[in-house]
């Protein structure tokens, strides 16, 4: 944790930790408190008095079918986002593995979308789907299929799973890439002179050594879909459509419950539940990176 | 291995250009979409080959933007966006760099305590703390005002000199409130007490012995030193800040970033979208941090892997 020669001051340390520290009592730890308080508040439509109202806000909150509603298709989209691109990253990784002349140049191809903003992945799959001029919707449109998704809401979900997905095959593929390339080669030869047919190889002796990576991954991505895709909800569906909001995820119902419709108690017991989840996931993460997962 | 080693390359090959030739395509369709005029693109299906209006889109795109949204130029975007990343990853390089000198190299009190407080920030993004973030903003000396009216000041000074102290400092809409409250970052910190932690205590002993202050040690050798992990968490961190959406939506209205000022190009409704105007805005928004992966690769892996740990 520290050093066995330090210098010595009295006032340089603190100077030195100012910046950080007054950025983070300001902008994190202030506003975190500040969430956690007006949570159990409620302020009259006027924004004049504020009451105290002990639990009324976790009350209305996990009353609300509307908030269970948004807890399970966040679920949904999670789980498939981050089944979707891990599959396709691990799938190109092998494929990537297996070639030994050009696998640098797919790499740089394979990972310019990490780069891209999710706002703008969102706009280049809305583009593609767009009901009236969108490519892919008139080649659906062609086979007899009315596609739709400002009116059918599963469509809608499947189009930010796909922007969200592929935004995310990039990082993916970089980490299973280099897990892959650090199996000994000896353990896949071995097995293959002892006659196991690659798929065999792949089941027995490559997805468990990759376990480490895929375990890693599969928190980072499910952080990804719960907390980084705000923009690419924001920009294909505004959480929606219809009235529960088929795409309305957790993070977008906070931000259109208190920012749009003002519900400060009410989006403030969310933020306190989001953060719940945040801490959770960063202690599965933190936790595994002290114990790899053993095999 | 016991297969045919050209067949397995040769189906490697096939499925790895598949694969970039799906993840390029939505790419390849907005940027055949930003070389029509709007009339070929409005008729489905669009072409799917670039037309010739590729440079007319492209200047009118930078100079004036689009007419639906109120003829803010993306250049002036672009540029907002660049100094917004500029700075978010220059100033979190800093001050990160600086919190772990301290940590690593001083023993003080409270040392734990400031490592613990920059450890939460981890688990408290924007996403979870929007509307009291977005109040700081409003006013960031709202937390000194109500620790001056807890403590009971405010009233004290207003009966004793009959002057109410109302503290303001409005970071809407500004630059300083683009990126301050972005560039805490525990992320690098710990990546720093990581490059420090293996420089040879030898180093800092020589120093000692020679005469330099902890800052002039700081400045001649820890930096040098970890110029490569600088330089790859540049990468990381202007990417990161380039693709920045929650908290510029939040609190700029003029100040448009090119993220923010393409969503409201969409947001004027489906029929007045000026298509190829926003699809050139679209690929603009991208080229500089693309650019910065590809042609910093080495670096950009490094910092990915490095702030992972």
């Amino acid at each position: 944790m520290q050093k066995r020669v330090t210098f010595n001051s009295r006032t340089l340390p603190y100077l030195l930790v100012a910046p950080q520290i007054l950025i983070t009592l300001l902008f994190f730890i202030w506003p975190a408190i500040q969430a956690v308080g007006q949570s159990f508040q409620r302020e009259d439509p006027f924004g004049l008095r504020t009451a105290f109202v002990w639990f009324d806000n976790y009350i209305r909150l996990f009353g609300d079918p509307f908030y269970y509603h948004s807890i399970q298709i966040t679920l949904v989209f999670s789980l498939l986002v981050t089944l979707l691109s891990m599959g396709v990253a691990l799938f190109l990784a092998t494929m990537a593995d297996r070639v030994i002349r050009g696998a640098t140049g797919y790499k740089t191809l394979l990972i310019a979308p990490y780069a891209i903003a999710p706002v703008i992945a969102g706009v280049l799959w809305l583009f593609m789907f767009q009901p009236t001029i969108g490519i892919v919707a008139y080649m659906l449109d062609q086979l007899g299929y009315d596609w739709n998704y400002h009116v059918h809401g599963n469509e809608a979900m499947m189009l930010v799973i796909l922007a969200a997905a592929w935004k995310q095959i990039s990082y993916n593929f970089l980490f299973f890439l280099a897990g892959l390339q650090a199996i000994p080669k000896s353990l896949i030869e071995a097995a293959a002179i002892d006659g196991a047919s690659p798929t065999r190889r792949f089941w027995t002796i490559i997805f468990p050594l990759l376990s480490p990576t895929t375990f890693f991954l599969l928190v980072v991505n499910i952080v990804y879909a719960f907390f980084d895709t705000f923009g690419i909800i924001d920009a294909v569906t505004s959480g929606g459509p219809g009235s529960p909001g088929a795409t309305n995820i957790l993070v977008y119902k906070v931000y259109s419950d208190g920012f749009v419709g003002l519900d400060l108690g009410g989006s403030s017991a969310q933020s306190v539940v989001l953060m719940i989840i945040v801490i959770a996931l960063t202690v599965v993460q933190f936790r595994y990176i002290e114990r790899r997962v053993h095999y | 291995m016991v297969e045919n080693r050209r067949w397995q390359a040769l189906i490697g090959h096939a499925v790895l250009i598949l694969g970039v030739v799906v993840v390029f395509f939505p790419i390849y369709v907005a940027f055949v979409a930003s070389s029509h005029d709007l009339r070929t693109i409005a008729q489905a299906p669009m072409p799917m080959l670039p037309g010739a209006h590729l440079w007319d889109n492209y200047v009118r795109a930078i100079t004036s933007g689009s007419e639906s949204a109120g003829n803010a130029p993306v250049g002036t975007m672009l540029w907002n966006s660049f100094v917004m990343a500029m700075v978010i990853a220059v100033a979190k390089i800093a001050i990160s760099l600086l919190s772990a000198f301290a940590i690593v190299y001083f023993r003080f009190p409270f040392r734990m305590g400031f490592f613990w407080m920059i450890f939460i920030t981890l688990m408290l993004p924007v996403e979870v703390r929007i509307v009291p973030t977005y109040e700081v903003a409003a006013n960031a000396l709202a937390p000194i005002q109500h620790l001056l009216d807890a403590v009971g000041i405010t009233d004290a000074v207003a009966w004793l000199f009959s002057i109410e102290i109302a503290l303001k400092w409005n970071m809407l809409d500004t630059f300083a409130g683009l990126t301050i409250p972005l560039i805490a970052s525990a992320t690098a910190t710990f990546l720093f007490r990581q490059v420090f932690m293996t420089v040879p205590d030898e180093l800092a002993e020589a120093a000692r012995m020679d005469g330099a202050g902890p800052l002039r040690f700081f400045k001649d050798i820890l930096l040098p030193l970890s110029r490569t992990n600088i330089a790859a968490l540049f990468v990381i961190l202007f990417i990161y800040g380039w693709n920045q959406y929650l908290w510029p939506l939040l609190i700029t209205d003029n100040l448009l970033t090119v993220q923010i000022g393409l969503n409201r190009m969409l947001a004027v409704g489906d029929g007045q979208v000026d298509w190829p105007i926003a699809m050139a805005t679209t690929i603009l928004a991208m080229i500089p941090p693309v650019l910065v992966v590809v042609f910093m690769q080495r670096w950009f892996v490094k910092g990915l892997i490095e702030s992972e740990k």
